[in-house]
């Protein structure tokens, strides 16, 4: 075993994890779609990790495709930008999929939008260079990225100019961009690696000279061969390297790919920058290489639309703010059996019920779930079987810190490293007793949380 | 999109639902993950115990005949019976669907001998399932192996019934019976029983445990499933084979080696079907190594140097008593402070 790529140190895989059936069948076929500009989006203040943006625009004002419309006032924030042409409208509050309320900026669609092929070719279009970019400073890549509103697009949404950014403090020697998409369903990283490798390597080239990184790895999950070929003609020269490795839930965590792949493991509390590596999605290479080449903000991504509760799985390239609910219809409407739509994919996804939810930029699926799928097992006591132990990541012990967070035992849950749990799920997932540990944990963090700020 | 169709699938949330025929989405929320293995449940988890007794079953049945038929039957309607019992004095729901009282009732058979008398199978199973079991608050919470309990229970109080000679029944039909069970016939009168005898589980003692073929059986079916964890045989084994190794080199080479150790005396079924209760014993890998080791090496201190021969169900309930010490003491270092 190990990843047969030379230099780098990781054996391809990780200690636990879980191995859940993928159904990405039902979409990994599917060809990305352009969605019809909606006759309204609904672009939330907050989209990312970090501070909101404060809006630079007032109601019945008139944007363009594209025009900056909210700014962030910290580091850790982002900018906003409008996805579609049109008349900004009244300021309104809005529950997003991860439950948080959140000002949003909803904006009605007006004025000339361009045909499906126009805004494929728009974004995704066009020459990539691999070559001479040597003319792009780091530090004005950053800055690009920054005014390009970017921010993870794996889900995490943190905004990349953050980590994308030269550092003298912690330097940075490999950029791991992360095409595992190990989430079960989810194929819209997979199609974008198919699809349009061009940008996702400009990217990573541009990010890799930003942060000064040595080298560059793309990471991809073995049950992606078809993307992997692409991406290896497609690197052919530019010294990127494709590092293969094993389909394991949660494979994608960021920490879990750099032990995966240079054998590091990322301290805790700690950040990836710590064992010096810079990790970021491949949609948002590719939104980085239009960012700093075409000065081109992030108004749309691809959103996988899948599920046994949906009539025709699709991938959809749609504008950040359109509601879950057109996705829905565009994507044939739900089937009579549909029980639960998820933001996300079905492990750390969030599960909704207003189809009037806007997507964010952090939005990597729509995943609605059946009946069936969805059935709780009967809970019972915990029997200590252990095996959430064997499976957790983190290598924790998920049972005695939910028990501790259900007895809001505070020093308790601590002791056995509470906070160092990312909710991945894989505990709950492998839990004969069907005991909602992550729920329970979740609950316990809060409390840790509240505690240390008393 | 127009807002028609939204109200319509706002609307579906209130339907009353048709549980048999869906006709429209309703869309539920729960926090992540909605996922969950379909494969694993408590239920299975004991589905698959008792799929794995099967061959010890049988092979008590095979040779203990009708002893063995009247002991599981007594074992498995006492527990049963304690279980709906004490579960309805304590105004819980009833539990009988976990299948662990039948677990409990089996596996409580299977460590008595055939020939202990009815009411003693009958207490045994009252004590392991309401003192062993619900008394701590149901299955999960206790700290010892609730068929353990019982058969301490049934071996102090019964001493006579269950003492080495309980075992025989001179007049018996069934071959098996007429004879000293082998730990006792060695410790008693120096007797070594044929290795092959104790693998295939021909000589006397309790019902399921003079079979290591059957248990080897069922214990690699457990440990393929991974419903239990190889740790705690492993650890088990490995301090047994030490120690009776060692104490082979060092002791009187009497032809009792450390072979008979093993295959002998109840140390495999206690190996694969007791020590690895999985509520009485540690949740880590390593907490579980520990305990394995701790047991195997408790039961050769009692088979060498105490008057009980066996010493299986000492050693399981003594360590059952330091889990949860081994908890605290095996918790894990969590990923990045390795
Ligand atoms: S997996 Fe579930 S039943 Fe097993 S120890 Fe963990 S919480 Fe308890
Ligand atoms: S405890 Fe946290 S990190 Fe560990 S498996 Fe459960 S959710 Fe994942």
């Amino acid at each position: 075993m190990g990843l047969k790529l030379e230099g780098y140190a990781g054996s391809g895989t990780f200690a636990h994890g879980i191995h859940p059936s993928d159904h990405k069948a039902l979409s990994k076929d599917a060809a990305i779609r352009v969605m019809p500009t909606p006759d309204t989006v609904v672009l939330s203040l907050h989209q990312n990790i970090g501070g909101p943006c404060e809006p630079l625009v007032k109601s019945r004002q008139a944007v363009v495709w594209g025009e900056l419309i909210g700014k962030g006032s910290s580091f850790v924030s982002s900018t906003l930008h409008a996805s579609v042409p049109g008349i900004v409208q009244r300021p309104m509050r809005v529950t997003l999929a991860n439950g948080r309320h959140m000002d949003t900026l909803p904006i009605k669609t007006q004025g000339e939008v361009p045909s499906d092929r126009e805004l494929w070719d728009e974004i995704f279009g066009g020459d990539w260079p691999t070559t001479g970019l040597e003319a792009y400073e780091p530090a004005l890549i950053s800055r690009d990225i920054n005014d390009g509103g970017l921010v993870g697009l794996g889900g995490a949404a943190f905004p990349t100019h953050v980590k994308i950014t030269p550092s003298d403090k912690k330097p940075i020697h490999t950029l791991i961009v992360n095409g595992c998409e190990c989430e079960p369903y989810l194929t819209s990283d997979y199609r974008l690696m198919l699809e349009a490798p061009a940008p996702i390597i400009t990217g990573a080239l541009l990010a890799g000279r930003s942060v000064g990184a040595k080298r560059i790895v793309i990471g991809v999950e073995d049950n992606k061969m078809p993307a992997i070929e692409v991406l290896r003609k497609a690197t052919d020269g530019t010294g990127i390297r494709i590092a293969v490795v094993k389909t394991k839930y949660p494979q994608g965590s960021e920490k879990h790919l750099i032990q995966a792949v240079i054998k590091r493991q990322v301290p805790l509390g700690g950040l990836p920058s710590d064992v010096g590596v810079a990790m970021s999605n491949v949609g948002t290479m590719a939104a980085v290489a239009r960012a700093v080449i075409h000065k081109k903000p992030l108004t749309h991504r691809i959103i996988s639309v899948t599920g046994g509760g949906i009539a025709e799985p699709s991938n959809v390239l749609a504008p950040i703010g359109v509601s879950f609910g057109e996705l829905v219809d565009f994507c044939g409407g739900l089937r009579p059996d549909a029980a639960r739509m998820v933001a996300g994919g079905p492990m750390m996804g969030f599960a909704f019920a207003n189809p009037n939810t806007p997507v964010t930029k952090g939005t990597s699926g729509l995943t609605v779930m059946t009946r069936d799928e969805v059935k709780a097992g009967e809970e019972t006591a915990c029997v200590r079987c252990g095996k959430c132990v064997d499976v957790c990541p983190m290598k924790l012990v998920p049972t005695k810190i939910a028990m501790a967070s259900r007895h809001r035992d505070i020093s308790l849950s601590r002791r056995y490293n509470i906070m160092a749990c990312f909710e991945c799920g894989s505990c709950a997932y492998t839990c004969p007793a069907r005991i909602p540990l992550v729920q329970l944990i979740r609950a316990g963090k809060a409390l840790v949380a509240a505690a240390g700020r008393s | 999109m127009t807002t028609e169709k939204q109200l319509n699938m706002q609307d579906s949330q209130v339907k009353p639902i048709d549980e048999t025929r869906p006709t429209a989405p309703v869309i539920h929320v729960s926090p992540s993950p909605h996922l969950a293995q379909s494969t694993t449940s408590t239920r299975r988890m004991m589905v698959d115990v008792l799929v794995a007794l099967v061959p010890v079953v049988a092979m008590s049945l095979f040779v203990f005949r009708g002893y063995a038929l009247f002991q599981l039957a007594v074992c498995l309607g006492g527990s049963l019976a304690a279980e709906l019992l004490f579960v309805k004095m304590r105004g819980r729901p009833s539990t009988l669907k976990d299948f662990s009282a039948i677990v409990t009732g089996i596996i409580l058979a299977m460590s008595l001998p055939g020939t202990a008398p009815w009411y003693v199978g009958l207490i045994a199973a009252f004590v392991a399932v309401g003192i062993g079991k619900i008394i701590f608050g149901g299955l999960g919470m206790n700290l010892f192996n609730p068929a353990m309990v019982g058969r301490a229970f049934v071996m102090i109080s019964f001493a006579g019934a269950l003492a080495a000679s309980g075992f025989e029944d001179v007049r018996s039909a069934v071959d098996a019976v007429s004879q000293a069970t082998p730990m006792n016939a060695y410790k008693m009168n120096g007797v070594v029983a044929p290795l092959a005898h104790l693998f295939w589980g021909t000589t006397n003692g309790s019902l399921g445990e003079t079979s290591a073929l059957a248990c080897l059986l069922g214990g690699l079916y457990l440990i393929v499933r991974r419903t239990v964890s190889w740790e705690i045989p492993a650890g088990l084994l490995l301090a047994v084979l030490v120690i009776g190794g060692v104490a082979d080199l060092a002791g009187p080479a009497d032809g009792w080696t450390v072979l008979h150790h093993i295959l002998g005396g109840s140390l495999l079924f206690g190996a694969f079907f007791i020590a690895t209760d999985p509520v009485t014993s540690p949740l880590t890998p390593r907490g579980k190594f520990i305990f394995g080791l701790g047991v195997g090496m408790l039961i050769m201190l009692l088979r060498l140097f105490s008057g009980y021969p066996e010493g299986v169900m000492f050693a399981v309930l003594l360590m059952n008593a330091v889990t949860p010490l081994i908890n605290r003491w095996a918790i894990p270092v969590p990923f990045g402070e390795q």
